[in-house]
């Protein structure tokens, strides 16, 4: 007889999910700190300046941002592609989607120079802006994903989940192409300037948006003592390392592109080789990015052994936001801190750092700005879970997958 | 003889007379009228299009007048900055002396860089809220009061023109008013051009003639009269990355 | 008896609202803010650039129109313009007194903060007039001493700074 799967609220209430909550606050409350501190004092407190602009919250903004898009896939592979299989783990990744977009938004909008001007931002806009079709993209992506998640919960309207769900697909589609648009529609940049900035982030984004769910998914069951069957988590896994296998071909294809113009050449080399105080972008790129971010979770997680081990899985996807993180650093930070190319083929030198890679130090105030984001989504995700019935009741083998086979 | 005087041959004098005044200087107020055509409580049009010609031959390396001179008329940088928290390299920098070196031929030079003032100003494009702006006259500006400090036009500009102001300020220039959290750049000083028109002349390029090397010519790119586009028609003028397409309003000779 | 106690809550009640009545008389009223007086009037019958009740009530709004139409627009006429407000109302720093836009003294706090209306012009705008004396340094950062060569020569106004500082003091 097949099981119905059933939701319910997570019934801990204990130290530790009480203590979770807290030690979350705390690191809250110390990001809004380090925030009013940056807003209050000026920017001159940060490692940004005029020639590295985004830094450290940007990083971990765009990440989350681009990582809040992927989270609804698990959602969108139920709901568009009709795989009944992934219908229980919907509504968790629908809510981490919402939470995941909602902490990296706080982290780039309390970054601002001047935040108090943000009903200017939400009010005049400028159309051509892709920053602001952002706003409005964003906006309209937790509007869209908070009325999914409706259907999906509410069981008189469950047979609307297919179409919130389409809608939803698109929508973020959309949004990741427009995050990634706002570093591939700048023209002046050698980093930037490229088609294929869109597509990636699209890419990016499915690996980061499950890795990050592949281990809440982890952490919830197992904290709440709800069986969570191998067969659910060997077809995450296997969709990850699809995934993150695609992220590879796209960096592949950008950087090979970028090695068969001359022009680019300066900023290849500046980035593959170190060449030209390249250096600490080179390590984040090749060891950060390609080798812990990339490779060796793809080896972990198709590996004959690891592959089947539970925290094999998670430490790859560790791995795979720690690579994350160190992809936003390269394109982000790596991107500014190139000179602009002016006069080419030529030395150039001023007292505005013309000419010469920028220096840039994250501080302090910043990393707890980027890790507070990271923590309110995380907080957002603990207290839905909690009051809302997001969490599956149990997904071991039999009530996932009536059909597989078991191992043991 | 009669007394009464022919008044009608004098009138017939006087008019022509007057006539013939009024057809030599009419023209003269025309054109004096294009020249000065907006008194400063009407709006900037696109009659004009304030643009300048640098000819770096006259640039030297180690000149950087214009820098100060901008500086003094803005109110900022300088040895009493009123930016004292910030590092250097986040102190605000509106224009610069760029000195440039070819590698191959060892031919060196020197020219002021600042907001180049583009037709199609790509930090005007990307700018969410409208506060990077391009007047009806060319001129590209920061609307502070909708700028949110997001930067994005700082990160969009191909000639690094803009600055973000990293602290409070107090002691702003009056014809300047320059805050935290707001990007900034050279303003083509729009408020002497508001008041002044085509005699205008920007701080830069002020204090370049006054030390005598005359390297700056500001003018109106739409009239064919102006100094700036007779010198722009017989000498040429190249702008910093052309392949862009952006139309700058600033051009150079020499490079 | 129920006679007796509703005659007694009327009482009671009269009492009551006898007592309501005198308190505005006794009550003073929250003080009023001192705002201190401008260097100059615009003319003999109106103080400023509109009467002063439509100052009070609108000059928000001239500030609003004017600003977009000077940034937008460029349009620099002194009708309505921020930095004629400040050239008026505040003193020139030459006149020795340094008013800074978070002062009490300082003609736009002087009520906005009685008011608890933040404003933010200042974090840009200058917040006193340019000093008049082309030669003198044109910013004179927070604690640095008023060069003393200037003095009231310099400063263009009906109000002598010494009949400035008494107004400012009695207010």
């Amino acid at each position: 007889m097949k099981k119905t799967v059933k939701f319910l609220e997570v019934e801990n209430n204990g130290f530790g999910f009480y203590g979770l909550l807290g030690a979350l606050g705390l690191i809250i409350a110390i990001g809004l700190g380090a925030a009013y501190h940056m807003e209050h004092s000026g920017h001159w407190v940060t490692g940004m300046n005029n020639q590295v602009v985004w830094g450290m919250p940007h990083v971990f903004a765009v990440f989350l941002i681009v990582a809040a898009s992927g989270a609804l896939n698990v959602a969108s592979i139920a709901s568009v592609f009709g795989k009944k299989f992934y219908k229980p783990l919907a509504p968790l990744s629908a809510l981490l989607a919402v939470c995941l977009l909602v902490g990296g938004l706080i982290v780039l909008v309390l970054d601002l120079g001047r935040p108090d001007r943000l009903i200017v931002a939400m009010t005049q806009y400028n159309f051509k802006s892709i920053f602001a079709w952002n706003i409005i993209l964003y906006n309209g992506f937790l509007a869209i994903v908070a009325v999914y998640i409706w259907t999906m919960l509410d069981a008189t309207k469950n047979s609307y989940s297919k179409y919130a769900g389409f809608f939803a697909f698109i929508w973020r589609l959309i949004l990741t192409t427009g995050t990634g648009s706002i570093f591939g529609f700048l023209v002046a940049r050698q980093a930037y300037d490229a088609a294929i900035m869109a597509p990636m982030f699209v890419v990016m984004s499915f690996s980061f948006g499950l890795a990050i769910y592949i281990l809440v998914l982890m952490a919830s069951m197992k904290w709440t003592d709800r069986p969570l069957g191998d067969a659910v988590i060997s077809r995450l896994k296997n969709l990850l390392g699809v995934f993150v296998a695609g992220v590879l071909y796209f960096l592949l294809a950008y950087h090979i592109t970028n090695l068969y113009a001359t022009e680019h050449h300066g900023y290849e080399a500046f980035l593959l080789l170190g060449q030209n105080g390249g250096a600490l972008y080179s390590k984040m790129f090749w060891i950060g990015q390609v080798l812990l971010g990339s490779l060796i979770p793809l080896g972990m997680l198709y590996h004959p052994t690891l592959g089947k081990s539970r925290a094999a899985i998670g430490w790859a996807c560790g791995l795979v936001i720690l690579g994350g993180l160190a992809a936003m650093y390269v394109i982000i930070i790596g991107g500014q801190a190139y000179p602009l190319v002016l006069f080419p083929g030529m030395e150039v030198s001023s007292s505005f750092f013309d000419g010469v890679v920028a220096e840039y130090t994250p501080t302090l105030p910043e990393f707890l700005l980027g890790l507070g984001g990271a923590s309110i989504a995380m907080i957002a995700v603990t207290i839905g879970v909690k009051v809302l019935r997001f969490l599956p009741v149990s997904l071991d083998d039999s009530t996932a997958d009536p059909h597989a086979k078991s191992d043991a | 003889m009669s007394d009464q005087v022919n008044t009608s041959r004098r009138k017939f004098i006087g008019g022509a007379a007057g006539s013939v005044a009024v057809t030599t200087v009419a023209p003269g107020i025309l054109l004096q009228s294009v020249a000065h055509a907006r008194t400063p409580d009407q709006p900037a049009t696109s009659e004009n299009r304030w643009g300048m010609l640098i000819d770096t031959n006259k640039c030297s390396s180690g000149c950087d007048a214009c820098v100060k001179g901008c500086q003094d008329e803005h109110g900022w940088g300088g040895e009493d900055t009123n930016e004292k928290l910030s590092r250097e390299d986040q102190q605000a920098q509106w224009i610069r002396k760029v000195n440039i070196r070819d590698t191959k031929t060892g031919y060196a030079h020197s020219l002021p860089l600042m907001c180049q003032h583009c037709e199609n100003p790509p930090c005007v494009d990307v700018c969410p809220t409208k506060a990077s702006m391009k007047r009806a006259d060319g001129i590209v500006l920061v609307d502070r009061h909708a700028c949110i400090g997001c930067r994005y036009c700082m990160m969009a500009c191909p000639y690094k023109a803009r600055s973000f102001v990293h602290e409070s300020l107090l002691d702003q220039s009056a014809v300047q008013p320059r805050g935290k959290g707001c990007v900034e750049s050279c303003t083509l000083c729009a408020h002497r051009v508001d008041l002044q028109g085509a005699d205008a002349v920007p701080a830069c390029a002020e204090a370049c003639a006054a030390e005598g090397h005359d390297a700056f010519i500001f003018g109106d790119l739409n009239d064919p009269n102006s100094k700036l586009s007779q010198a722009l028609a017989k000498h040429g003028g190249t702008e910093i990355r052309a392949d862009l397409g952006l139309n700058l309003g600033v051009r150079y000779q020499g490079i | 008896m129920t006679q007796m106690l509703r005659s007694l809550s009327s009482l009671l009640l009269l009492a009551g609202l006898a007592l309501a009545g005198l308190v505005p008389v006794s009550y003073a009223g929250p003080p009023l803010p001192e705002i201190p007086e401008a260097n100059a009037r615009f003319s003999d019958t109106q103080g400023c650039v509109e009467p002063t009740e439509v100052m009070r009530k609108n000059h928000m709004e001239f500030i609003l129109h004017k600003r977009d139409l000077t940034m937008r627009e460029g349009v620099r006429s002194k009708q309505h313009s921020l930095q004629q407000c400040i050239e008026c109302h505040v003193p020139p720093q030459e006149s020795g007194q340094v008013v800074r836009h978070s002062d009490e003294q300082h003609f736009c706090n002087s009520c906005h903060s009685y008011a608890a209306v933040s404003i933010d012009c200042f974090s840009c705008h200058r917040d006193t007039p340019m000093p008049k004396d082309a030669s003198a340094p044109a910013f004179h950062p927070l604690g640095k001493a008023i060069d003393a060569h200037h003095g009231i020569s310099s400063v263009n106004s009906e109000v002598d700074s010494e009949a400035l500082e008494t107004l400012v003091e009695m207010n």
